[in-house]
């Protein structure tokens, strides 16, 4: 496990062009495929591919469990806080065309953070979930593999 | 895939089942991506091949590698499966051809999506405009979701953690302040 090497530099190698990819997928998602789901999945299959490889107790010092237990609300939150803001700015509730001076604008900009909210939720709770599972039995023996 | 399928009915080491799983969850992606379905392909091969299959194996680590024997024949639930899905595949034959334009589904609403969602929203992909903006709600409600399935697992699997567990962790934290 300490010994693997070569999975360590490949994970370091592999691992900033996911998180990039993910970023991709989420702001591009207006032009291309994917969206905040996607973006959310793969930024948890990073996070998660660390922990594989370095181990849980490293992963949770990148991504500490109160930050995640904390973005599993504040996604919700988030798409929620679009809905209310429509509401204050005169719209209905998700009514992105209010957001802005110019609708189209406005829908960009709802959008933007519609998605960033759906991403910021499943990625906190893909990881969160993982978290858990791995950390059954950390007295018992390695985890994960 | 229908091999990797029977590969996992047949299998008793779930270490294998796990794996067979993730092997028919990336041809699945493949699949999708030739249908056109990119999105659901990403998520496909990112949950269904990726973390799933993690979570998985760390099941497995907790559980232990073996299916143990069924207690019964499998010809009752093989009856019902293959009388249920006789009857979808029957259930098929009265839906429109495959693609075929003139299709109920594409007359009602996507006609207006295709030609106005991009002016309207400003957001070339379709697929983006239709679920961040026309079905806002939807995928509130989708990411609500995921939010209770989120705090049910933390709900689930926290509370057993024996309390020797706690202690250890409230010492490394202020060990650690």
């Amino acid at each position: 496990m300490r010994l693997d090497v070569i999975l360590r530099v490949l994970a370091k190698l592999l691992i900033p062009f996911a998180v990039m990819f993910a970023s991709y997928v989420q702001f591009h998602g207006d032009f291309g495929p994917g969206g905040g789901f996607q973006a959310g999945v793969i930024i948890a299959a990073a996070v998660i591919f660390y922990g594989l490889i370095y181990g849980l107790p490293s992963a949770r010092e990148v991504v500490p469990d109160v930050l995640v237990e904390a973005m599993i609300a504040i996604g919700v939150l988030v798409y929620a806080g679009v809905g209310i803001a429509g509401l204050l700015l005169g719209g209905n509730y998700l009514d992105y065309f209010v957001l802005d001076h110019d609708p189209v604008h406005g829908q960009h900009r709802g959008i933007f953070w519609v998605e960033a909210g759906v991403a910021i939720t499943v990625s906190a709770v893909m990881l969160k979930i993982f978290y858990v599972f791995a950390g059954r039995r950390r007295d018992a023996g390695g985890e994960g593999s | 895939m229908g091999a990797a399928a029977i590969g996992i009915a047949r299998q008793r080491n779930l270490f294998g089942v796990v794996l067979l799983s993730g092997i028919y969850s990336f041809l699945m992606a493949t699949l999708l991506v030739v249908l056109d379905a990119v999105d659901v392909a990403m998520t496909e091969a990112a949950v269904g091949a990726g973390i799933s299959t993690v979570l998985l194996l760390g099941a497995i680590h907790l559980t232990g590698g073996t299916e143990s024997k069924p207690i019964h024949k499998p010809w009752l639930p093989l009856f019902v499966v293959v009388v249920t899905g006789g009857m979808l595949v029957y259930g098929t034959l009265g839906l429109p051809a495959f693609s075929d334009p003139q299709a109920p589904i594409h007359q009602h609403v996507a006609p207006s999506y295709l030609n106005e969602g991009p002016v309207k929203t400003g957001v070339p992909n379709v697929v983006t405009a239709v679920l961040a903006s026309y079905r806002g709600f939807d995928t509130l409600g989708e990411t609500t979701v995921v939010f209770t399935a989120g705090i049910g697992v933390i709900a689930l699997l926290r509370r057993r953690r024996p309390r020797q567990k706690f202690d250890d962790r409230d010492d490394g934290r202020e060990g650690g302040k």
